[in-house]
């Protein structure tokens, strides 16, 4: 190849990159402007006039999605120009949501302006990654190190003096004044981990000889791998109580294994163990007993246990098809943790369906693309990557979404980039600036 | 890897479609019935409509509502705190409400009032609810709270003459204000409570069971002269009654004579509280008579139904009939032990009705329903419940109540001027526990004003030596006093 045909296309791709960019830019213009009308609607709603500080508030966000958007441009040439508006602008909802709960709803005090400074956080830990992963390789490289940083994530809340308890989950760490949940980013390392793991063991675990019968089993050795992850989500299930997070864990890696291997025996393995984690811990476990018959029944106990699922619902169907209207819901002020894992419930009663699903297909929006980066990735592992990322965040918003509109048991979990809360909404952007570095990287 | 990848997306993207169908029909499909539910409504009319005050008989609220920017638009404030807690009752979003909060939730909440509902709708006036004005007498609410002190126990004083109740006092008692809003804190103070030993929560006046000791004797006193006892019978006075068929035997109190082991008649009985002739009136009686008389009282019922709520006084289990009690039971029963329990309610009912002339009045809370313009809704008379004795069984009770008052085990509950009747009690408790103690009475004792009954629970920290006559009197005594004063 000489210099003469290199230069067009290498000039091809500059123009391509740059074109990407642009429709970057323009996507977070939309998504900054719907942001605004959201705020200035809120203002409208609590005090009748346009807020005084739309402008400032306008300007400082602004500058945010120009900030995510310059690291894009410069540091991930090519990368995914969709990603980054559709997260700044459920970020920005949420930032508007969690402001309108804290206006009514005197009990959560003033949320605010922490959840905008965790929303610099983000957008900084956004181009942070974009800048000390320069290549996804960097991940694969250390894989024992952020493989064993997940687990001791994972187990520091049960670390006496700076773990500690909220509604019977013990995922909090306290250090000084601030607190933290580790599982946030243990999620985004173990998913690193079991990528770079398994497309190392991919041909191993492929060809497994064993038959059970007529179905072929794994081999003892390429089993262990499964144990392991089921191990580690009932260790967070039984000593942290964190049910969503164990869901999580464990049908992130079943996921992630079939992907790699392609055989789907692994998967119904899998399933059973699901299953049969599930029943044992359906009958150790008083709290997870409540959570079932609560899902099942939530109008039994409506005033105690069922409180904030039925609450929810009746948000949900308050909203109806318009909603009603920003600041005019009643769930932002009822229903306990309504800032984090029951703000879909408030978003749903005050934008209606039309927000609902407006909200759904953003979210789907992001795991639809996240999927298509995984396919055209460069190398196995940095398909497994990306396809990682995007099913956990996938499930997660559906065991969270699920969980408040009563399709399956409620199990605890952020709302990511929306539910108040740092850990969780910078462990998303940090998600997010994963996939689009795999992105970038496959068309370099 | 392809295959794999693009399964596990359509997997993903499937959930996120029943996410999307989910969404649909909760917001669409299922949006009326939802807004239909009954939690749901009363969640709106709880908190989203002006409810109306819980006003105490002078007029001062001891239940409101502020107005907040929230959309529970009013929370209740209860500006006495604990004092009226068992009164009021508490309404909280979460944990639903209690007492006269539930009772009287119609008026309080305006739904009871569609005439004023519609109009309020033609006009476009903001629905307001109704005011209940109660019966409870500030003063004399205080004056229970401060005399029984940090004893548990109970304190209930009525108007004899109308059943109007003018103190209801259980201690421990809580602060309805905890309850009232939806935040960490309140479920952390529902948690606290709902775990105190000490059960702040329990109404200790019309909803605990208490062995009524030797204030049921006026019960089994009224059965003997219903039944044609001459008040003058002697009866003789051994240290102790053997109970037929058994083992036991009733000591007196002490295990002392009742009259130096002279005969004595009913007035002496009740004046020194004689365990031995009441066991043994209580054989001659028999159990369908003291039965039949504490019904006629009120056990058994809920003295009219007009309280919040009131747990049914028992003389007997459901396991042993009136008609199936044997003599050493119904020995046993006449002293108000064995399986005799009451509510401090019942037994300020019983007192009540001998001051009555034998009428036992529906004991009630509520006095009037105003509006917001104070003009009157409604008006609670008094309803007549039972004729609990003739007034001729009723003046001989009167008339030993007075004794004790004046030369018997009552004597502390004397305030000068005022002629005092009562009775006191001392509840034996199972071996090692400390009694319960009572007083119940009334003054003046012709015409009485103001009924009480009083129970000290556990001895009231005196310990296995604690009596009614000397622990529940003076309390008793500093009620009757502040009934009396009342306008």
């Amino acid at each position: 190849m000489n210099a003469a045909t290199a230069a067009p296309a290498d000039d091809r791709v500059r123009k391509d990159n740059r074109r990407r960019a642009n429709s970057e830019l323009r996507y977070l213009v939309l998504a900054l402007g719907a942001i605004l009308v959201a705020y200035a609607l809120v203002g409208l709603a609590q005090s009748g006039v346009v807020p005084a500080g739309l402008a400032g508030y306008g300007g400082a966000m602004a500058l945010l999605g120009l900030t995510g958007h310059l690291a894009t441009r410069r540091l991930a040439p090519g990368g995914d120009p969709v990603l980054l508006p559709v997260a700044f602008l459920l970020n920005g909802i949420g930032l508007v949501m969690v402001r309108r709960i804290s206006f009514s709803n005197t009990d959560v005090g003033d949320l605010g302006p922490s959840q905008t400074l965790w929303t610099v956080v983000g957008i900084g830990a956004f181009c942070a990654t974009l800048v000390l992963v320069r290549d996804p390789i960097v991940l694969d490289r250390y894989r024992y190190l952020i493989g064993i940083g997940a687990i001791v994530l994972l187990l520091l809340p049960l670390a006496p003096g700076i773990g500690y308890e909220v509604n019977g989950a013990r995922i909090w760490l306290r250090l000084g004044s601030m607190s933290f949940q580790p599982g946030e980013i243990a999620k985004l390392a173990l998913v690193a981990f079991f990528a770079s793991y398994l497309a190392e063991k991919r041909p191993l675990l492929s060809n497994a000889t064993n038959r059970l019968g007529p179905f072929p089993v794994p081999a003892a050795r390429a089993a262990a791998p499964i144990a392991l992850a089921w191990g580690v989500s009932l260790v967070v299930l039984v000593f942290e109580r964190d049910l969503g997070l164990s869901l999580l864990i464990f049908g992130l890696f079943v996921a992630v294994l079939y992907v790699a291997t392609d055989r789907l025996a692994y998967a119904v393995f899998g399933l059973l163990l699901f299953g049969g984690g599930s029943l044992v811990a359906w009958r150790l476990f008083g709290h997870v007993q409540d959570r079932v018959s609560t899902w099942l029944e939530p109008f039994a106990d409506a005033n105690g246990d069922g409180f904030q699922l039925v609450q929810s619902l009746f948000a949900l169907a308050a909203g109806r098809i318009g909603g009603t209207g920003l600041g005019q819901g009643r769930a932002a002020d009822i229903i306990p943790e309504v800032e984090n894992d029951f703000i879909f419930a408030a978003l749903g009663e005050e934008l209606g369906l039309l927000g609902s699903t407006a909200l759904i297909l953003l979210f789907a929006v992001i795991v639809g693309r996240g999927f298509a980066i995984a396919l055209r990735a460069r190398d196995d592992f940095s398909t497994l990557l990306a396809a990682g990322l995007t099913i956990t965040f996938g499930l997660q918003v559906f065991i969270i979404l699920g969980g408040v509109t009563r399709l399956i048991p409620l199990t605890g979990l952020t709302l990511p980039f929306m539910s108040a809360g740092g850990s969780s909404l910078l462990a998303n952007y940090v998600l997010v600036a994963l996939l689009v570095r795999v992105s970038a990287a496959s068309r370099a | 890897m392809t295959k794999s990848l693009t399964r596990v997306a359509l997997v993903v993207l499937t959930l996120f479609a029943a996410l999307l169908v989910n969404v649909n029909v909760i917001q669409v499909v299922q949006a009326e019935s939802y807004a239909e539910r009954d939690a749901n409504r009363q969640l709106a009319r709880d908190f989203s409509v002006r409810r109306g005050a819980i006003r105490a008989a002078d007029g001062a609220d001891i239940a409101r509502v502020q107005e907040t920017p929230d959309q529970l638009r009013f929370l209740r404030v209860y500006d006495g705190g604990p004092l009226f807690a068992h009164v009021t009752g508490f309404l909280s979003p979460v944990f639903g409400k209690t007492e006269l909060e539930e009772s009287a939730d119609e008026a309080l909440s305006g739904a009871g009032n569609a005439i004023d509902t519609f109009a309020d709708l033609i006009a476009n006036r903001e629905p307001v609810g109704d005011t209940v004005v109660s019966t409870i007498v500030p003063e004399v609410q205080e004056a229970a709270r401060s005399a029984l002190g940090d004893r548990r126990g109970a304190v209930v004083a009525l108007d004899p003459a109308s059943g109007e109740v003018l103190a209801l006092w259980s201690f421990p008692s809580y602060d309805p204000n905890l309850l009232t809003a939806n935040t960490p804190e309140t479920r952390a103070a529902w948690d606290a409570l709902q775990a105190d030993p000490a059960r702040p929560l329990s109404n200790r006046a019309t909803s605990e069971f208490f062995a009524p000791g030797s204030t049921f004797k006026l019960v089994t006193a009224a059965a003997a002269l219903e039944n044609g006892l001459d008040p003058n019978t002697q009866f003789p006075d051994p240290r102790s009654l053997d109970l037929p068929g058994t083992d036991a035997l009733i000591p007196n109190f002490g295990g002392s004579l009742c009259n130096g082991g002279q005969p004595l008649n009913l007035f002496d009985a009740i004046r020194v509280s004689c365990n031995t002739a009441f066991g043994q009136l209580g054989i001659d009686v028999g159990g369908v008579a003291l039965a039949t008389q504490a019904e006629r009282f009120g056990f058994t019922t809920t003295l009219g139904g007009q309280m919040p709520r009131v747990a049914p006084s028992q003389i007997t289990t459901p396991e042993l009939p009136p008609e199936q009690i044997d003599a050493a039971t119904a020995a046993q029963t006449a002293i108000g032990q064995r399986d005799v329990v009451a509510t401090p309610l019942q037994m300020a009912a019983v007192t009540a009705a001998i001051g009555a002339d034998g009428i036992l009045y529906a004991p009630r809370l509520v006095s009037r329903h105003v509006d917001a313009a104070d003009s009157e809704l409604r008006r609670f008379e008094p309803a007549q419940v039972s004729q609990a004795v003739s007034p001729a069984t009723a003046a001989i009770l009167t008339e030993a109540m007075i004794g004790v008052v004046a030369r018997g085990t009552g004597r502390q509950a004397q305030i000068p001027g005022v002629e005092v009747a009562g009775k006191t009690g001392t509840a034996q408790r199972g071996e090692g526990q400390n009694p319960n103690v009572w007083f119940v009475g009334f003054a003046p004792a012709q015409d009485p004003r103001v009924a009480v009954a009083v129970l000290v629970e556990d001895g009231g920290g005196v310990g296995s030596e604690a009596t009614g006559g000397q622990l529940a009197a003076p309390i008793a005594r500093a009620v009757l006093q502040a009934g009396l004063a009342r306008p």
